[in-house]
């Protein structure tokens, strides 16, 4: 099986502290793997580059093209697509015309399908269409940054930390539309801190701590491991340490 | 002060106004876009009236060279930044913009250039000039640096307006010129005479402002231009190129620039360094617009105007100050209505 997105043995620095170090990760069509860790351990850094936000050592792939020469709208037009952490939406602009900004790169025609299916996904968005971005709440902005991110009819879908700062209700929409894009054939690359929810959904999960992975595999065994239960999902089993 | 005078006064303030809310909007726009404060608005306005007066007397302005000499920097540049992913598609497009355009317009010129050109054809050729002019200085002076912060793009923008201005003296001399009028039409309305010059100022200054609301309310570029400045990142990841973004604002300020100068170049001489004092005066309406509103920078513009139609009435020696003044209030009232806001790093 050929690897949409093929990140081989990534350097990342802020000037002399390495923040991520000899990464590699894969993932295939019609997959979601997720990145789980603690607070600082280079989730964010890892997806940002792979965007082209920050320059990076190391060899990435996407879609059979070399991304090292691609700036960041050249990496959006093949297929790869970045919902940041702070979702930067057009926040003085409306709904309807950050999601019509998210086909830039699109035509006119194929756009319109895809706004009914943005819309179709989430129903929220289309009752406030003519609401300034800035004024919706943070769970609405996360469905319009991802919406926004779908009108550009991504192959792989980024996800920095969809949850973060969300009630639990609205987390669970927000996993369950990530679980529907990948029937829509999209795939998707996770970044969470909230480990349990992302597990359940994700295919395949890498482990980060402190710039490394230093786990990964199918997400059941990786949700199974009794390590990754003590640090990350919050079980205490007794008698034994955590990693 | 007899009710005559005071039509006469605020006609004249108005026609000026109107200029001046031209090139506020320019600059709103340019600093929207691109977080550049454009103080070589004002060359861009002798630029364009020069070039148009030199063109009618059948010579071929300094500037259309000039802009042959920028397009080649800009193309050296175009190489240079993307020499590790050169490919035949990127250099003939960059070559296209930047060597044949400017290369045919200088050709045109001078196949075209006599006193007996039609003004519409001199107009078109002054206008070419200068946008091709303003679209390189933002390829060679703004976009290398664009990711920085508002000072050292006003610092740069400040350069470029010096070196803008000797080139001007280089190009039109120390001697003021005039333009030939473009229209000879007026209208009398009472004891006020309406020439088509004016008109033509009126009628260019609202078509401009409701061209500009519909192109960034309603068309995709519009809005992509729109979106570079409310949020550069967010811009980049949904594929729009904020180089391009920028380019096209340069473009179109120094059109708006340009066809201020034509405007009023038949009206009064024009000296190399005349643009900075008007541009400067549009910069105080896009002040008082807080560099973001389009219509609070308009009216502003009329208001400025009309100050200064006044006070050269009442006490021309201080016309200058007085106007200039009127920003100190402006400012002391926006300092203490918006709280303080650090500049957002990115």
């Amino acid at each position: 099986m050929s690897a949409l997105l093929s990140v081989a043995d990534v350097h990342i620095s802020y000037g002399k502290v390495e923040a991520v170090r000899g990464v590699s990760l894969d993932v295939a069509g019609n997959e979601i793997v997720t990145i789980i860790g603690a607070n600082g351990a280079g989730k964010t850094t890892l997806l940002n580059a792979i965007m082209g936000v920050l320059p990076l050592k190391g060899r990435t792939t996407f879609a059979g093209v070399d991304m090292a020469p691609l700036d960041i709208e050249d990496r959006v037009a093949t297929g790869l697509s970045l919902v940041p952490e702070h979702r930067e939406l057009f926040g003085t602009m409306n709904v309807e015309d950050n999601l019509e900004l998210g086909a830039f790169r699109i035509a006119k025609a194929v756009a319109a399908t895809s706004l009914e299916r943005v819309y179709t996904l989430f129903p929220r968005l289309k009752e406030r269409r003519k609401q300034l971005a800035g004024t919706l709440s943070g769970g609405e902005q996360q469905m319009l940054a991802m919406g926004r991110a779908l009108m550009g009819a991504p192959k792989l879908l980024m996800l920095d930390e969809p949850s973060l700062g969300l009630a639990p209700i609205i987390v669970a929409d927000i996993f369950r539309i990530v679980g529907e894009l990948r029937a829509a054939g999209v795939s998707v690359l996770l970044v969470e801190q909230n480990a349990q929810a992302a597990l359940q959904i994700a295919d395949r999960a890498y482990v980060m701590e402190l710039g490394e992975f230093v786990l990964s595999g199918s997400a059941k065994d990786i949700a199974a491991n009794k390590g990754v239960a003590a640090s990350y999902l919050g079980f205490q089993h007794e008698g034994e340490s955590a990693i | 002060m007899n009710t005559t005078i005071m039509l006469f006064l605020l006609q004249d303030g108005i026609t000026n106004g109107a200029i001046y809310a031209l090139l506020g909007l320019a600059l709103v726009l340019v600093f929207a876009v691109t977080r550049v404060i454009l103080i070589p608005q004002g060359e861009f306005v002798t630029y364009g009236a020069l070039s148009y007066a030199m063109l009618a007397t059948g010579q071929v302005p300094g500037t259309a060279r000039l802009a042959v000499a920028m397009g080649l920097v800009a193309f050296a540049l175009d190489l240079f930044f993307a020499r590790k992913a050169l490919h035949a598609r990127l250099v003939m497009r960059s070559a296209a913009l930047n060597i044949v355009f400017p290369a045919a317009l200088l050709g045109l010129i001078y196949a075209l250039v006599g006193p007996n050109t039609p003004v519409a054809v001199n107009i078109a050729l002054a206008l070419l000039i200068v946008a091709a002019i303003g679209l390189f200085l933002y390829r060679i002076a703004f976009q290398p640096i664009a990711h920085t912060s508002v000072l050292v793009l006003l610092i740069a923008s400040v350069g470029c307006h010096l070196a803008l201005q000797g080139l001007g003296l280089v190009f039109f001399g120390a001697e003021g010129l005039r333009g030939p009028a473009l229209s000879n039409t007026a209208v009398t309305a009472g004891p006020l005479r309406f020439t088509g010059q004016s008109l033509a100022v009126y009628g260019l200054t609202v078509g401009f402002i409701v061209a500009l609301w519909l192109f960034f309310g309603y068309t995709k570029t519009g809005k992509a231009l729109r979106a570079t400045a409310v949020n550069r990142l967010g811009a980049r990841l949904v594929g729009i190129r904020t180089t391009l973004s920028g380019q096209i604002a340069f473009l179109l300020a120094s059109v708006i620039g340009a066809i201020s100068g034509i405007l009023i170049v038949p009206i009064t001489t024009l000296y190399y360094d005349t643009g900075f004092l008007i541009g400067l005066k549009g910069f105080i309406a896009a002040i008082i617009g807080g560099l973001v509103s389009y219509p609070l920078t308009a009216v502003a513009a009329i208001v400025v105007g009309i100050v200064e139609a006044f006070s050269s009435f009442y006490a021309s020696n201080f016309k200058e100050v007085i106007v200039f003044t009127l920003i100190l209030p402006v400012l002391v009232l926006r300092s203490l209505a918006a709280p303080q806001v650090e500049e957002e790093k990115d």
